[in-house]
């Protein structure tokens, strides 16, 4: 897979040249050049705030189409856990599922069930690793690449298992092989995303060399053909769902509250995480056993390929009547072994990007955080973006590194 | 031919009971820090350290400013107020011992653990301390 895939990508016609994104990139990645955006790849973390906030559609996701697994010969679906929030309240989930497996799948899987392995497996790792200071969840794939960024000392804080779609994708192949004797090459399995970030970690993984995954579609863009197979049809089976605490981890404190951890912070919206995670570096936590970040506010909901508005779609998952999430009782024991044979650790370190360093060499970055802070002594401070860039600080360091001209701003 | 040691001095004024900007001073040294690419265990020694002086500062003193100088060995952060100064410096050194208000406890700050763990993050800590003022003189190595 190519080093810089990003799943999220602009449309130059429908790009306007607004700076709406500009502003709103929590990692400074977006600059607007001859009226277009432009992503810097190496800074996007693809968590989907500009596509959240463009005004003319512009900022896209790249997904895969349903197609990608027409050639296996075992085709599953992965629903997201949001997706019960995303239908008219108390719309069966069974008939999410049959509807989701009529656009051409076998198997229809739910990954509130792998979130309630997740919670058990969470849990008992907290009992026994001692890390200094938060463990951070490695749940959002957005949060993950934020810390790789721009708070690479909080890296050895990230909960070293997996997140529940590649939990889901590594059981649901083990299951699917040992019952069919088949190989991972007949499998083909495919994320229903909710989440920008989440396929970005299907197809450029971190901590891992490939994800169990092959693929993921936005559950927006198949969002239409799911209500049309609902209304043509009434039948439906019975699937495995996930127990009530799993669906939780659809919204932002539901992860912590179905760990059952004492002392957590639970936050959501990148900017929050990002003032969370530098309280994180100056020890102010030091007393807190988890932290639960999402970039997305509301949580998983609130992911940029989702239908509903996030709130809503919360209040869906609490008032949930009991035929729509599962009562099943999990082998803690066999769970417990699954975490101790590594079967859910990364296998892969995540490497800083550096991104936020200037130099690799001290002196040189001296010099050049100089002459940043000389060109923004020129500057006016008014933050305006009309000069292409979303700070002044930001347009200084870009002059720095040769990117862009001082004449680009609008009031020297 | 001798060594040419470049150093880089940074400094910021800390103004007394403002809790608006309370930790920007050491939010801002951070920054720079990363933008160095300092190693990021050192980054996070430093911050912790200096956003616990910096709050020190705050609540305890009369005012005062961080001083940093930063060179290719070594980092030494600075911390120079106005009074009233310490009393009983081993004293403030014990872990749990704290002279704050109830106004500023009831923040959140003042459990007592400042000057230990400050202590804890530096390779070499200085204190002087009379009723003119407290400076803490902290050394990170690289």
């Amino acid at each position: 897979m190519n080093q810089y895939f990003h799943s999220v990508v602009l449309d130059e016609e429908k790009c306007m040249g607004c700076t709406n994104c500009m502003q709103k990139c929590p990692m400074e990645a977006i600059r607007v050049k001859n009226r277009k955006a432009i992503i810097d790849k190496e800074r996007c973390i693809d968590c989907g705030e500009c596509i959240k906030v463009c005004p003319y559609h512009a900022q896209k996701s790249v997904t895969d189409d349903i197609d990608i697994i027409s050639d296996f010969k075992y085709k599953v679906a992965l629903m997201p856990i949001t997706v019960f929030g995303q239908f008219e309240d108390n719309t069966r989930i069974d008939k999410i599922f049959e509807a989701t497996k009529k656009l051409g799948f076998d198997f229809v899987y739910d990954e509130a069930v792998f979130a309630d392995i997740a919670s058990i497996m969470i849990k008992n790792l907290l009992k026994k690793q001692k890390i200094e200071g938060p463990v951070i969840s490695s749940h959002c794939p957005a949060v993950i690449r934020l810390i790789q960024s721009q708070f690479p000392d909080l890296i050895e804080n990230l909960l070293n298992i997996e997140s529940t779609v590649e939990i889901a994708g590594r059981l649901i192949r083990r299951e699917l092989k040992e019952k069919y004797q088949c190989t991972d090459d007949d499998i083909g399995i495919i994320y229903i995303s909710p989440c920008t970030a989440r396929v970005t970690s299907i197809k450029r993984p971190l901590g891992i060399h490939y994800s169990a995954l092959n693929g993921a579609v936005s559950f927006k863009k198949i969002y239409g053909d799911i209500v049309r197979n609902l209304k043509s049809s009434n039948n439906y089976g019975s699937y495995r769902k996930g127990n009530l605490k799993g669906t939780r981890w659809a919204f932002i404190g539901g992860q912590s509250e179905a760990i059952d951890i004492d002392k957590y912070v639970a936050v959501d919206g990148i900017f929050n995480v990002v003032d969370v995670l530098e309280a994180v570096e100056m020890g102010k936590l030091d007393n807190i056993k988890y932290i639960e970040a999402s970039a997305c506010i509301g949580g998983c909901v609130g992911g940029p390929l989702n239908i509903e508005n996030p709130y809503i779609a919360i209040s869906r998952f609490k008032h949930m009547e009991l035929l729509n999430h599962g009562n099943l009782k999990y082998n803690y024991y066999e769970i417990d072994k699954l975490l101790r044979s590594g079967f859910m650790h990364w296998d892969k370190e995540i490497v800083p990007t550096e991104i936020l360093t200037l130099d690799t060499n001290i002196v040189e970055a001296m010099k050049k955080l100089e002459k940043i802070e000389k060109i923004l002594k020129k500057l006016p401070g008014l933050d305006c973006g009309s000069c292409g860039a979303p700070s002044c600080r930001s347009f200084a360091e870009d002059i720095a590194k040769g990117r862009a001209k001082i004449e680009d701003c609008k009031f020297i | 031919m001798g060594e040419i040691k470049e150093a880089m001095e940074l400094e910021y004024e800390i103004v007394p009971n403002d809790f608006d900007s309370a930790g920007e001073a050491s939010s801002n040294l951070k920054r720079i820090l990363k933008q160095l690419g300092i190693n990021s265990k050192i980054v996070r020694k430093i911050a912790v350290a200096s956003y616990e002086a910096e709050i020190n500062v705050i609540i305890h003193s009369l005012g005062g400013n961080m001083n940093v100088i930063i060179s290719a060995e070594k980092i030494e952060v600075k911390f120079k107020d106005n009074g009233p100064g310490i009393d009983d410096i081993d004293l403030a050194m014990t872990e749990g011992f704290s002279t704050a208000t109830d106004d500023v406890r009831e923040m959140g700050f003042g459990a007592g653990m400042g000057l230990p763990n400050i202590k804890r993050c530096t390779d070499d800590l200085k204190i002087f301390s009379s009723k003119e003022g407290t400076i803490l003189e902290m050394i990170f190595n690289m």
